[in-house]
């Protein structure tokens, strides 16, 4: 940061809602990609990524390994931050806010409080509005990504199901959103005191939601992404953009394979440039049949 | 400025490029301006457009996603003929000719050029750091803008024939040159079309073909900037 020669008299304001949704606004269009060293944060750099995800193992190694999943290591964080300019998000525990601080302090640009880790406090997310740094969170439907953004949560992502290479739980969770997003847009008013009781949201979430026909933060998708078809797939549903987990470094040509993903973001809709960068791409990472999962190791069940 | 359009019948397409960034918020500030706005991605339909605004978003990403799709060279070649252009943040960095690291050592990343300007990224801090200021810009009236910066560049150093209209803690963060317009906020995020009103005016006055005289009174001639091209531009 310069030092203030020439300082305009003029309020200078860090951490605000503007700055904080604003930031999200900028990651539109684009993929996320989870990272584990900073040579991978350099490949997603590459691919085109507008940021990436900092952690100590991909979702489908936590799932392998099994055990208490935490907040990275800080030297972990500082080298793939001094590895790339895009923006750096990292994960906290649910609840974990001891954790968030760390991550606060050490410089990211985003704290993604996931239910990919093991969850820290089983009755309380953290207080978001407490900190600079903005939140990211996930949600299964509309009223868990309203009482997200109620404790101050910048972003919102679709939880789907992490590390498992399929897409179902994505979808669910985003056309559950959606869904209940439009039937919002036509309730009246005395429904839509109900509608917030129902939702376990607050009526004014609830109403602004319900006249703007979106969340008043940007919604991405999340868990399940494998295959460039998969992030159209989420876009054409109405994702803002992708997070790509173990999708990407988890098969056979990462380089490749996240280029890809990226071009089929933003083509989304153009079955042919889909089609074109589907080839040649190499195994794609094993994929787990969701139904499969015992109980306790759904992620997306965590949080509420 | 909408009247004016209005009694001319003249509503230029303006394009916003999609390939990444907040296109929607663009594509609302241009529409509350009176300008016909629409996306584009396509070289075929960046011909189709009399401006374009680069939105914010990751400068890496949308130089990237350019050069894969083939607009790399139809934009550069656009702007340098003088196709009125205006970014905000990524924007900013995408129509600089040398882009500089947050250290200020210059970095060969691609751009779209057309400014004679060394930019800064992330100049002002990352997420942490970034900000809202009362800007005052020079040609908008009507008071100081909400400026919103989000891990924001800077203008490092300019050409000669760059005119800086706005400052910040003594850098430039809002500068024109011909028909190229950049800030190195998002008035796009604050439902003020100010901003956006003066880039459809260079817009307008382009299409019309009128004295490129900028609405502030000075400026260099608008047009061709075929000597910026040969200054520092990464090819």
């Amino acid at each position: 940061m310069s030092t203030p020669s020439t300082a305009a008299p003029s309020a200078h304001e860090t951490g605000t809602p503007r700055v904080k949704r604003g930031m999200a606004e900028q990651l539109k269009g684009g993929v996320i990609m989870d990272v584990v060293t900073p040579e991978e944060a350099k490949i997603a750099e590459d691919a085109g990524a507008v940021a990436v995800m900092a952690l100590e193992r991909v979702p489908a190694d936590i799932r392998a390994h099994g055990g208490v999943a935490r907040m990275s290591d800080p030297d972990m964080i500082d080298g793939i931050v001094n590895a790339v300019s895009i923006p750096v998000m990292a994960k906290s525990r649910i609840g974990h806010f001891a954790e968030a601080q760390v991550l606060q302090a050490l410089g990211v640009d985003y704290i993604d409080e996931s239910e990919v880790l093991t969850p820290a406090d089983e009755a309380h997310h953290s207080d978001k509005f407490a900190f600079t740094t903005p939140f990211v969170c996930g949600a299964t439907d509309l009223g868990e990504a309203l009482r997200r953004i109620s404790e101050g949560a910048a972003m919102i992502r679709s939880k789907g199901e992490a590390g498992t290479g399929n897409v179902v739980e994505a979808v669910r969770h985003l056309r559950r959103i959606n869904g209940e997003i439009a039937r919002l847009t036509v309730c009246d008013r005395n429904e839509l005191h109900t509608a917030a009781k129902d939702l376990r949201a607050p009526y004014e979430l609830v109403r602004e939601v319900a006249e703007a026909g979106r969340l008043p933060v940007v919604l991405f998708s999340a868990g399940g992404v494998a295959t460039p078809a998969d992030a159209a797939l989420m876009r054409q549903l109405g994702a803002e953009g992708v997070f790509v987990g173990s999708g990407i470094f988890k098969s056979g040509d990462p380089a490749k394979r996240a280029a890809a993903i990226v071009k089929a973001t933003t083509f989304h809709d153009d079955p042919k440039v889909v089609a074109d960068v589907s080839r040649g791409l190499g195994e794609a990472m094993v994929g787990i049949d969701c139904d499969t999962l015992p109980e306790g190791e759904r992620y997306a069940e965590r949080g509420w | 400025m909408t009247r004016g359009m209005e009694a001319g019948g003249d509503r230029p397409p303006i394009g916003v490029l999609a390939l990444q960034g907040d296109v929607r918020e663009h594509l609302a500030a241009l529409a509350a301006c009176g300008a016909e706005a629409r996306t584009v991605r396509t070289a075929a339909e960046l011909a189709d457009v009399e401006g374009l605004v680069v939105p914010g978003g990751e400068s890496t990403t949308i130089a990237g996603l350019a050069g894969s799709f083939g607009l790399l060279e139809p934009l550069r070649a656009r702007i340098a003929a003088g196709m009125p252009a205006y970014g905000s943040c990524a924007g900013m960095v995408l129509l600089a000719e040398k882009v500089l690291a947050p250290d200020g050592h210059e970095v060969g990343q691609q751009t779209f050029g057309g400014i004679g300007m060394a930019v800064r990224r992330n100049a002002f801090g990352r997420q942490n750091e970034s900000f809202e200021a009362e800007i005052e810009v020079a040609g908008v009236d009507g008071g100081p803008v909400t400026g919103v910066f989000i891990r924001a560049p800077w203008v490092e150093s300019t050409g000669e024939r760059t005119v800086v209209l706005a400052e910040y803690r003594g850098h430039p963060v809002a500068v024109t040159q011909g028909n190229l317009l950049a800030t190195s906020f998002h008035p796009e995020l604050t439902g003020d079309p100010r901003v956006h009103a003066l880039f459809v005016g260079l817009v307008r006055r382009a299409v019309l073909r009128e004295e490129p005289a900028l609405p502030w009174g000075y400026g260099p001639p608008g047009g061709r900037h075929a000597e910026w091209r040969t200054v520092g531009s990464p090819r």
